[in-house]
């Protein structure tokens, strides 16, 4: 049983400096003490400048430590692992961090400590899904009965727009101005629908909540729907997740006879019921239009917008459409305030974010950390660093509406609007991330056969265009293109880009747009001479 | 092919409502493993809907099949993060063990080879599901074992 794991920085700069030695002082007093069994050592990435290199990092807890000698090494497995002291003079210093975003374990150990924030997922894996007394016992509830006793609708809603809570779909709008659309409408019925369609390949943070904390997207419905003024939601979720939706179903049960769903909740003569929608296998549904569609029991295709869903959603009618994420965040908001809220992550990007890592690293998969720490970060920190023998040589963010961030972005802040600056994109929050063995050109066929698959079919730009562009790489991976068949190639994936319908459509070329952008030599040397 | 009282029973849970006929449409198919031209007659007739509507919506979710299946079905991620993670071998694998290419029904109707967009669960690629189950951190020989394990348990 490993109930630790200690990654000593092992890129180029660390060995020169002494890594290796470290390394072995670790191992031989962890066999001193007889921990080798269940302590293991590995060599991790370089996080930071290099004087306070080699860093030697401590999981689970996420101690980094740095600079590390060989004598430091042997006294931090003494103090740290046997004896459970922190080697707070060790302690890498905070300025070293490229963002000062990394996020830090409460209590005593402030600003020492480099642990996930965790907001959305404190709860996960904590409290028993199955258990509403549980999710209560854990705040849950509270913030409802908070805004429901003490809260005007249009309070709540003010809450959520000061905290600068962006949509996280992929598109990042602000969720209380979206609210504040649908609140001003005249029509008696609105609807509020929690997109849990998630289906961007290498996506799924979505899951873990709808898994681990189904009762804290009840309470983020509910809230909205006190804002806007809907008495009814809806869960679409996807058909392949059917885990998520029993437990959703247990949820909803256990919360209206628990009466903090239901009619006049709370005595407080607000109502709100929720209803789950399962889907039946179609991607095109994660797009909100096409998901309304499916909800009304149509084929999942686009609408065109505007009417946006806040004007003409489900039925016609006022409709708020939020991803799972995001109204999972609403009920910490409206209980702590927009002030608490904006401490976290960025100026402009306030909050946290989930991302589902994995690729060429160490340790794959679900992390929440503050809106705008470096992707280098989450690589050698989170992540424990790129797998032994790899350097990193790409990301891939995930689905529809991610992109390629090559190496040199690596220190740009991770939050919407910095992301957009670079012409690149946090998607829906995937990280696939790729060694420098990675083909690129490979890598574009496989991204574009799955929207090739998904394609619903209704304009031709995406229906003929994603077939184009695939039989186009496919000739280009097997050494058959021509210089004149890549200028094509590019000349479709820009047509698709302007003219698709949607998301689906447009997204399709940006693999091979963004792949050219960072990679054009690996496409050029495909070439047939 | 379901029984007439299957189809029913799924009708009568949504009470004759349109929109349920997505929701209605996957229930048929989960319970019989296919959905038929006659259960698209009967589902129009009841929601007075066309028929070209309902084959309409059949035919555009993947969880709706209108042939039928094998006794087990394989649905197989072939997106880029378990393609990185070795997918490719794990492809290969599969058509030769079962003698099938993708899409395909082995002969005696055990088994079904069929691809689907992520399931989420990308961080123990490469994945696939078998019927409900979902398995991760799929090599060659882990995929042999499920074949046998599940083909001859059953």
């Amino acid at each position: 049983m490993i109930r630790a794991t200690i990654l000593v920085s092992g890129d180029p700069q660390s060995l020169s400096r002494g890594a290796e030695e470290v390394k072995l002082a670790i191992e031989a007093e962890l066999s001193f003490y007889g921990l080798a069994n269940e302590i293991e050592v590995g060599f991790g990435g370089g996080v930071t400048r290099v004087d306070v290199l080699p860093t030697v990092s401590i999981y689970p807890e996420g101690v980094i430590y740095g600079p590390v000698k060989p004598a430091d090494g042997a006294f931090i497995v003494e103090e740290h692992l046997y004896k459970g002291r922190v080697v707070e003079h060790l302690l890498l210093p905070t300025d070293a961090l490229v963002s000062g975003q990394l996020a830090s374990l409460p209590a005593g150990k402030e600003g020492k400590q480099y642990a996930e924030k965790r907001v959305l997922l404190r709860r996960v894996g904590v409290v028993d899904p199955y258990s509403i007394e549980d999710y209560v016992a854990h705040d849950g509830y509270f913030a409802l009965g908070q805004a429901l006793t003490t809260m005007t609708p249009t309070e709540v809603m003010n809450v959520v727009r000061e905290s600068g809570l962006q949509g996280r779909g992929g598109a990042g709008f602000p969720t209380g101005l979206k609210w504040s659309f649908v609140a001003s409408r005249a029509e008696e019925t609105k609807y509020i629908v929690c997109n849990a369609d998630e289906s961007e390949p290498g996506t799924f943070k979505d899951r873990m909540i709808l898994e681990g904390d189904p009762h804290a997207v009840l309470e983020g419905m509910a809230l909205a729907g006190y804002a806007v003024g809907a008495h009814e939601g809806w869960i679409y979720i996807r058909g392949e997740y059917v885990l998520s939706k029993e437990r959703l179903e247990q949820a909803i049960r256990q919360a209206e006879e628990l009466g903090v769903l239901g009619d006049d909740i709370m005595g407080s003569g607000f109502s709100f019921h929720i209803h789950v929608h399962a889907g039946a296998g179609a991607y095109i549904c994660g797009e909100e239009t096409a998901l309304l569609e499916s909800m009304e029991g149509k084929r999942g295709t686009p609408r065109i917008r505007p009417p946006y869903p806040t004007v003409n959603g489900y039925r016609g009618l006022p409709t708020v459409v939020n991803n799972v994420e995001t109204l999972a965040n609403v009920p910490p908001i409206v209980l702590n305030g927009a002030a608490w809220y904006r401490t976290l992550g960025t100026k402009r990007s306030p909050g946290t974010k989930l991302y589902s890592v994995m690729g060429d690293v160490n340790i794959t998969g679900l992390i929440e950390v503050p809106m705008g720490i470096t992707l280098r970060e989450v690589v050698d920190i989170y992540a424990g660093g790129m797998k032994a023998g790899k350097t990193f040589k790409c990301a891939q963010t995930g689905g529809a509406s991610g992109s390629i961030i090559p190496a040199a972005l690596l220190d740009i802040p991770m939050d919407f609007a910095s992301m957009a600056e670079q012409g690149a994109s946090l998607g829906s929050g995937a990280l696939l991330i790729c060694g420098d063995d990675t083909d690129i050109v490979d890598l574009a066929y496989t991204l574009v056969r799955f929207f090739k698959t998904e394609s619903c079919g209704k304009c031709v730009p995406c229906r003929v265009g994603t077939a184009q562009m695939l039989e186009a790489l496919d000739r280009l991976r097997q050494g058959y293109a021509r210089a004149a068949d890549l200028a094509r190639l590019e000349q479709i994936a820009g047509y698709a880009r302007e003219a698709s319908f949607c998301g689906l459509g447009q997204a399709a070329p940006v693999p091979i747009l963004s792949g050219l952008r960072f990679f054009r030599e690996e496409f050029e040397a495909r070439l047939r001479a | 092919m379901p029984e007439c009282s299957t189809l029913n029973e799924i009708m009568e849970k949504y009470g004759g409502d349109r929109e349920a006929l997505v929701e209605i449409l996957r229930d048929v198919s989960q319970a019989a493993g296919y959905v038929t031209a006659e259960d698209m007659a009967t589902i129009a007739q009841r929601l007075g809907l066309p028929q070209s509507q309902v084959h309409s919506v059949a035919s555009f979710y993947s969880l709706i099949s209108l042939e039928p299946l094998g006794k087990h079905v394989i649905r197989f991620c072939q997106d880029a993060p378990c393609h990185v993670a070795g997918g490719q071998e794990i492809w290969e694998t599969l058509e030769r063990e079962l003698g099938i290419p993708f899409g395909a029904t082995t002969p005696d109707g055990t088994w079904t080879l069929l691809t689907t967009s992520c399931i989420g669960a990308c961080s123990v690629g490469p994945v696939m599901m078998v019927d409900d189950e979902v398995y991760g951190n799929l090599t060659p020989g882990r995929v042999r074992e499920i074949i046998a394990q599940v083909g001859g348990g059953v």
